[in-house]
């Protein structure tokens, strides 16, 4: 496997940020109430982390050891702080969607972990694709559970998809026929058993691949 | 062995400092750029959701810049001054904006917009932003439902106080079933502007606030 493969496949699957390391757990629990806003953020993830991991690449052997940590934080605050200022300014219906959520990156471990581990060590190029990667990793989880939540909660698919992209998207939202919808799934108790179907399915998956050729050569996990 | 400390520190914070300088150089940078669009974005938001609630024939000056001040009081349901926005027509006002907060939701602040005409009665309400239960409460935003426009047209005399309340109190308002503190605190919190709105009708209908305010 080539590196950029590998970089690939260890952040869709194997080392994925939503169901294997668990981090980031508190937007991918908050905001995925529906299948639009956790696509915007899962996409909006993946971008900062690509910038971020782009950023401190060519840096980091300036960055004396000992201040790694504040130096990292202070450039992925303030890339999020650009994304979000220029983006309010430039495309407000798509801050109308997306607003609330990109300054909650910042305080998103997953970007932190990538830019320690990975960024830290590598080369500018597998260093954005890596978190373009992990990032896009994040957002398929994002998108199943706000589907899975959406559909089951509320009866419809893409809803506030209008709100994105302008009115005439709004015939693409799809609405089940006569169902009113398990509020439960879009409150927070839906959200934690959503996300615990898919790590048991990520894991039971992940099982029945490895039990005829175990699978070896690939990276260790990072943290 | 401390001089290698203290250069090594000072190395430190140097590069520290060094990164400081150069991201808050970018920050403002981008800061100043995005400042103009963003204002104006803003500001064509907030229209947009005025027009919803004063339509065009009752308004012919920029309200967002016709602004009087309210002091915290009960009735608005605001801790700090807030801000009313007038419609006037050559001068004359023909509506006010107030801004309401029902305190009493069930979950958290229900925030409202209140346009009430010259003549005491309601031009539009609608939700600013609320906490409420998605898909029990949240009929009140007019993006899940049209009962907001149930208080079009109505005046703190008409119906007559006893009847601003929900069905189940006796009211006139309509409620949906299992979901009676949402709707109920929405209906307090605008009849209380209403009674703000007529006690308070020198103050907000002035002739010309804007000159005589300051």
């Amino acid at each position: 496997m080539s590196q950029y493969k590998e970089i690939a496949y260890n952040g869709l699957w194997k080392q994925n940020t939503g169901v294997v390391q668990l981090l980031g757990l508190c937007p991918t629990l908050a905001i995925t109430t529906s299948a639009v806003n956790g696509i915007s953020l899962g996409l909006a993830t993946a971008f900062v982390m690509a910038a971020s991991n782009g950023a401190v690449s060519p840096v980091r052997k300036y960055v004396p050891a000992e201040i790694r940590v504040p130096v990292f934080i202070l450039v992925i605050a303030a890339l999020v702080t650009v994304i979000d200022l220029t983006i309010h300014g430039f495309a407000e219906p798509l801050h109308k969607v997306l607003g609330i959520f990109i300054p909650l990156i910042v305080v998103n471990c997953i970007v932190l972990a990538r830019v320690e581990s990975f960024a830290a060590k590598n080369e500018l190029a597998p260093s954005m694709w890596d978190g373009l990667m992990m990032g896009f990793g994040l957002t398929i989880v994002l998108a199943i559970l706000g589907s899975i939540r959406e559909i089951i909660g509320k009866g419809t698919l893409l809803s506030g998809l209008d709100l994105a992209f302008g009115p005439s998207f709004k015939h693409y939202v799809l609405t089940i026929p006569d169902y009113h919808g398990f509020l439960l799934a879009v409150l927070p108790p839906g959200a934690f058993i959503g996300l615990a179907c898919l790590i048991a399915a990520r894991n039971w998956a992940g099982s029945r691949a490895a039990k005829p050729a175990p699978a070896g050569g690939a990276l260790k996990p990072a943290l | 062995m401390s001089e290698t400390i203290f250069k090594h520190a000072s190395k430190t914070a140097l590069t520290l400092i060094a990164f400081s300088l150069v991201f808050t150089t970018l920050l403002a940078f981008v800061f100043q750029a995005t400042k103009a669009p963003i204002e104006a974005s803003e500001a064509a938001a907030r229209m947009a959701l005025f027009a919803q609630i004063v339509p065009e024939s009752m308004h012919d000056n920029d309200m967002l810049k016709d602004v009087i001040t309210i002091a915290p009081n009960d009735l608005l349901g605001n801790k700090q001054p807030s801000i009313a926005n007038i419609a006037r027509i050559n001068n004359a006002p023909a509506a006010v904006i107030l801004e309401a907060i029902a305190h009493d939701g069930y979950a958290g602040d229900i925030k409202l917009l209140i346009a009430i005409k010259v003549d005491g009665r309601i031009s539009g309400v609608r939700v600013l932003s609320h906490k409420e239960t998605p898909g029990l409460g949240d009929y009140i935003d007019v993006l899940k439902g049209n009962w907001i426009k149930l208080f079009n047209n109505k005046s703190a005399v008409d119906p007559v106080p006893a009847m601003w309340q929900v069905k189940k109190d006796g009211g006139q308002f309509d409620y949906m079933a299992g979901a009676t503190i949402t709707p109920r605190a929405v209906v307090k919190a605008v009849f209380k502007a209403l009674q703000y709105a007529q006690q308070n009708k020198a103050l907000l209908f002035a002739s010309n606030s804007k000159e005589h305010a300051k």
